[in-house]
């Protein structure tokens, strides 16, 4: 049963060997807990943290992905009853043709409710409805004494959980709100925005009409270009609104997967010439503007979902994702954020911006009002330490901060500036989880 | 825990007033400075100017007592380096001794002395550093070799002998704990000027202690199981070492 191996984050930067153990029934689990050594116990769901968060080298890593079922469904109020271990795939698949969506989806359905509540996950309508965790009404938690607790929004422990990167027990089981939807279908706007400033003037005025909304940048424009972008929006299509040759499987939900990607790429495929390339192809293809396309919801949330295993392409070395969040009237330190990156020529394919709306009550989650940048970067340059950190230094300047799930190269000291509610969020672990065994190389490394 | 970057948070270094070792530190924390280094040496005014040179740099030194050819203080050596913080990162193995030839291979206490330290020390602490980064699943080892080890010479070979037997070792060493995500780099440097060879003669393809730093740090970050410093003196070597001996004895090396 026992299997010693090295673990990566989707980054597949730095590596560390844990044992896994796939995840038993709750029985086992709680004697695996009880039973664990200095070195600690950690979930892994499916393993989409791009850094370290996922990983417990020396000690024990639990697979949750075995605990994937779905434990009940009512239409009526909406709430799914599940394990841990379930993707959002699944669910989608299981639920879409019920009416029901998930209340927020990253760009990936390939992640558990586990992670989802551990990493607080966002997506496009964070700005109207929240983060993750705000649509989780309850939720059993073991915990590092064994005991299995059920625990609802009015426990602190509830919320120490919610973007507490698995440091404070496996998600057992969760009951989630879900949304009702007439369609698998959405209803999008896409607009190109020729620099920043008509951009980010764009989303400041019209987001709240949508339910959906993001922007990808081509983060290598420069000068007057600076921040071009395609600016996609839109909500959940109603049936009426869907052309007449798709009312009829209105709900129809079966995304397929395009390609996988080889296991071998060279290092350094991904270079500024090609990524350039790519992107400028990229924003000429988008439309000037365009009204009411009707995409499905794989194509509109999960375009990357098309190619398994797409973190390849990045080569051996891997690549990490930088996401920041800095807030309102900090727009200043956003644009100096894109120049710098701009300026060192650091080959990203497209960067994703978008608006938070408010936090969640999660000590340590990550969305809080503002502008989000997320970008990923090919690991090997050698001015790429330096300057994220001086992208760290901006972020901190201006009261942001940056997200832990992405995360695999932050400073401890950083990271306490960022997060003010840490020593709180450690007060009610420590009341959990006395001897830390819970714990991950992202603890360890953040100092968590 | 070293990051997607190669930033480290710990290095501990066994023989802590190594030139190259130092070198070799000063350059591993690059850009980031709050890293901590414990350096384990014998107790002394060179371990005082080693430490406060890398606390100048902003970083947090420990030191601890070292010494080669005392089992007892290199076990203890490397409990209290390990149990001092967080996980460790990089361990340099870099303590050692040129010793004096002429009498290692004549004279009893002299040769085994040599070869305590270089030697017997050095799988000691490979041994010991081994079950530690083990536990760890993560981390690396840096073994300090030379091109000494590569082929025995006359004017040297004890010390070679030394070398080769702590070469083999780390290299097999490598082999054995890659599969608990442990990485071992074997440095074979030519001649460095260091207090080492303080008042010797500098051979061809002399380097300073940065310079093997450099290379070490590379090969680190690549991934590498063995480094040669400069990387020329790999093709150096290999055609020394297939010299037939009548002819490599006569060679002035």
């Amino acid at each position: 049963m026992k299997n010693r191996r090295e673990l990566a984050g989707w980054g597949r930067t730095n590596p560390s060997v844990a044992t896994i153990h796939p995840a038993g029934d709750d029985a086992e689990l709680v004697a695996l807990v009880t039973q664990a050594d200095r070195r600690g116990v950690l979930a892994r769901g499916l393993g989409r943290s791009y850094g370290d968060a996922a990983q417990n080298g020396g000690g024990l890593v639990v697979d949750m992905t075995s605990r994937n079922r779905v434990l009940s469904v009512d239409t009526d109020t909406l709430l799914v009853g599940l394990e841990g271990g379930v993707s959002l795939d699944q669910l989608m698949r299981l639920l879409l043709p019920m009416g029901l969506f998930v209340p927020v989806s990253p760009g990936t359905r390939q992640v558990t409710v586990g992670g989802a509540i551990a990493a607080d996950i966002h997506g496009k309508n964070h700005h109207v409805d929240g983060s993750f965790g705000r649509h989780v009404v309850a939720m059993d938690l073991l915990c590092a004494d064994g005991s299995i607790r059920t625990l609802t929004p009015e426990s602190e422990l509830f919320w120490a959980t919610v973007g507490g990167m698995g440091l404070t027990g496996l998600v057992l089981r969760a009951t989630v709100r879900m949304k009702r939807v007439e369609s698998a279908y959405c209803l999008v706007d896409t607009e190109r925005c020729p620099n920043l400033d008509d951009l980010m003037q764009r989303m400041a005025e019209g987001d709240h009409r949508y339910t959906y909304s993001v922007a990808w940048i081509d983060c290598l424009a420069h000068g007057s270009s600076l921040g071009r972008s395609v600016l996609t929006r839109g909500w959940s299509a109603k049936v009426d609104q869907l052309p007449a040759r798709l009312r009829d499987h209105a709900l129809d939900f079966r995304p397929k997967q395009l390609a996988v990607a080889p296991p071998v790429f060279p290092s350094g495929l991904l270079n500024r010439a090609s990524v350039a390339a790519f992107n400028e192809a990229w924003y000429r293809k988008a439309p000037q503007e365009r009204r009411g396309e009707i995409q499905s919801i794989a194509a509109f949330f999960h375009p990357l979902d098309g190619v398994a295993q797409w973190n390849r392409i990045y080569g051996p070395k891997g690549f990490l994702q930088y996401q920041f969040v800095v807030p309102f009237g900090a727009e200043d330190t956003l644009r100096r954020c894109i120049e710098m990156l701009s300026d060192t020529g650091q080959a990203s394919f497209l960067a994703v911006l978008k608006r938070f709306g408010e936090s969640s009550p999660g000590h340590l989650s990550f969305p809080t009002p503002g502008w989000t940048l997320a970008l990923d970067v090919p690991i090997g340059a050698a001015v790429l330490g330096g300057l994220l950190d001086r992208l760290d230094e901006e972020v901190l300047a201006a009261g942001g901060r940056e997200y832990l799930a992405k995360d695999s190269r932050l400073p401890a000291s950083a990271m306490a500036r960022m997060y003010p509610r840490l020593d709180e969020w450690r007060g009610v672990r420590r009341a959990a989880d006395p001897n830390g065994v819970f714990t991950s190389d992202l603890a360890r490394r953040l100092g968590l | 825990m070293k990051d997607a970057i190669g930033n480290v948070q710990r290095v501990v270094v066994l023989g802590g007033t190594s030139d190259i070792a130092l070198a070799t530190v000063r350059r591993l924390v690059g850009q980031r400075q709050d890293v901590q280094v414990t350096l384990a040496a014998r107790a002394g005014d060179r371990r005082v100017a080693a430490a406060s040179s890398l606390e100048a740099m902003g970083m947090k030194v420990d030191e601890v007592d070292f010494e080669a050819a005392d089992r007892t203080s290199y076990e203890h050596a490397i409990a209290s380096a390990f149990e001092a913080g967080g996980d460790v990162d990089v361990v340099i193995v870099a303590f050692g001794v040129l010793g004096d030839q002429e009498r290692a291979w004549q004279d009893l206490d002299a040769a085994l002395d040599l070869v305590q330290v270089n030697y017997t020390a050095a799988v000691a602490c490979g041994v010991l550093v081994a079950k530690r980064l083990r536990e760890q699943g993560h981390g690396a080892i840096i073994a300090m070799s030379s091109v000494a080890g590569e082929r025995p010479r006359k004017s040297n070979f004890v010390y070679g002998s030394t070398k080769a037997g702590l070469d083999a070792f780390y290299t097999g060493l490598g082999d054995a704990i890659a599969a608990d995500g442990v990485q071992v780099l074997v440095v074979r440097p030519g001649f460095v000027h260091s207090k080492m060879t303080d008042g010797l003669a500098a051979a061809p393809l002399s380097q300073t202690p940065e310079q093997v730093a450099e290379i070490i740090v590379e090969g680190l970050a690549a991934g590498r199981q063995t480094v040669w410093a400069p990387a020329k003196m790999r093709w150096v070597m290999s055609g020394l070492r297939h010299l037939p001996r009548a002819v490599f004895t006569r060679l002035p090396v």
